[in-house]
């Protein structure tokens, strides 16, 4: 056993991704193990590893960690991300919550019908430029720090930069009425852990395809329409 | 100003239920302001307090705090109902969030077209009975002890305890194979 943290979940984004995002960060090395077979759940099923059936499973210091926010609250936490106090952690948590909001309009997105895709990608956009990046747009400049909160790097910048990226992907000009977005999303980018992650051959996961979206309805059976907001 | 948390959300529970709950549960008092016309809301927004223009909004300790689980957090922290430790967080934390998928199903339950409540309502038998109690009945089963972490009263039996009865209302029965989560 390596005592690197081990991901357990489909090679893709998902709600895995900003869990590989913020360890590499945080610089931690981790494992992963892609889930492709219907085979392969169900024995993670029936070893009992999954508390609520379900994936992300992230094995960290002798746990089998599952909910996605659980997991990234108890690395943000291991190394230094959560701020200096429960006040710093709570912007934190308030920060974070408006990304994981943001980001989930965009998770569904591959698993939309081609015409339910236009529709969302209008949605996603609208709701990036006039709801959530004002709201970080205005932090950065009242303060003038380089960082969210505190002054110092943390959870929230890391999961800020992975929602920019995200929703450029599907409107590449969203960040244009937001100077400071722009000058942060530079600096974040140019952190050195950061700076690996984002080139080529690290573990960051591609936009989701076709392939993606078939390998999960096939390994979870989820086979339902899902429909855009 | 009193200086007790001050609560902005419907006169209702919806989001802000588990809020109440963990307040009320650790003694703390707290008031409240119901959102009853557009105007109102309007003004929240106009006014800048509301950070995604969006409720629950608790005003605490000098901050307007949004977001449920970052109000959720900061209440457990601040009253020590988040365990001893960054591991005993982490279960807290796990244990919370099953819940809170299980609560979502309930919150969205009034909001379904009429057809759809009778299989919504199966879903959330479903989910609890084959999903969610057994975790906890296990939980409880294995340690033996009177709370679900550490021994001690923590958010996750505030939040387990509100879920159980939530569920009850919907299905009355929903507890009998369940010993160990009837004791609570």
């Amino acid at each position: 056993m390596a005592g690197k943290p081990k991901l357990y979940y489909f090679n893709g984004r998902g709600k895995m991704e900003s869990v590989r995002w913020l360890l590499a960060a945080a610089g931690v090395e981790f494992e992963e193990e892609f889930l492709e077979t219907r085979e392969q759940y169900e024995k993670l099923l029936q070893g009992g590893s999954l508390m609520f059936q379900q994936v992300p499973l992230v094995e960290i210091d002798g746990m089998k960690m599952v909910q996605t926010r659980a997991i990234l609250s108890y690395i943000a936490a291991k190394y230094n991300l959560y701020g200096k106090d429960l006040k710093e952690r709570a912007l934190i948590d308030m920060y974070v919550g408006g990304t994981d909001d943001l980001m989930g309009f965009i998770m569904m997105f591959p698993f939309l019908s081609a015409e339910d895709k236009e529709k969302q990608r209008a949605f996603i956009a609208q709701k990036a430029t006039s709801r959530y990046f004002p709201a970080y747009e205005k932090v950065l400049k009242d303060h003038g720090q380089n960082f969210l909160v505190g002054n110092n790097f943390s959870w929230a910048d890391v999961h800020l930069l992975e929602a920019i990226l995200m929703v450029e992907e599907k409107e590449s000009d969203v960040l244009s009425g937001f100077p400071q977005l722009q000058a942060f999303k530079a600096r974040m980018s140019s952190i050195p852990t950061i700076k690996k992650f984002l080139e080529p051959g690290s573990q960051r996961k591609p936009v989701p395809d076709d392939k993606y979206v078939e390998t999960v309805r096939r390994v979870l059976q989820m086979y339902y329409d899902v429909k855009a907001n | 100003m009193s200086g007790k948390p001050r609560l902005t959300y419907f006169n209702g529970r919806g989001r802000m239920e588990p809020v109440r709950w963990l307040l009320a549960a650790a003694g703390v008092e707290f008031e409240e302001v119901f959102l009853e016309t557009k105007e109102q809301y309007e003004k929240l927004i106009k006014d800048g307090v509301l950070m995604f223009q969006q409720v629950p909004l608790v005003e605490i300790d000098g901050m307007k705090m949004v977001q449920t689980r970052a109000i959720l957090s900061y209440i457990a922290g601040k009253y020590n109902l988040y365990g001893k430790d960054l591991k005993e967080r982490a279960l807290i934390d796990m244990y919370v969030e099953g819940i809170s998928d299980l609560m979502q199903m309930i919150l969205m339950f009034p909001f379904s077209p009429p057809e759809a409540k009778e299989k919504n309502l199966d879903s959330i038998k479903e989910r609890a009975t084959n999903r969610y109690f057994p975790v906890f009945e296990k939980v409880l089963k294995q340690h033996g002890q009177d709370f679900l972490v550490g021994n001690k009263f923590s958010w996750a039996d505030i939040q387990l305890t509100e879920a159980i009865l939530a569920v009850e209302e919907k299905i009355p029965t929903v507890l009998s194979g369940f010993p160990q989560l009837q004791v609570i």
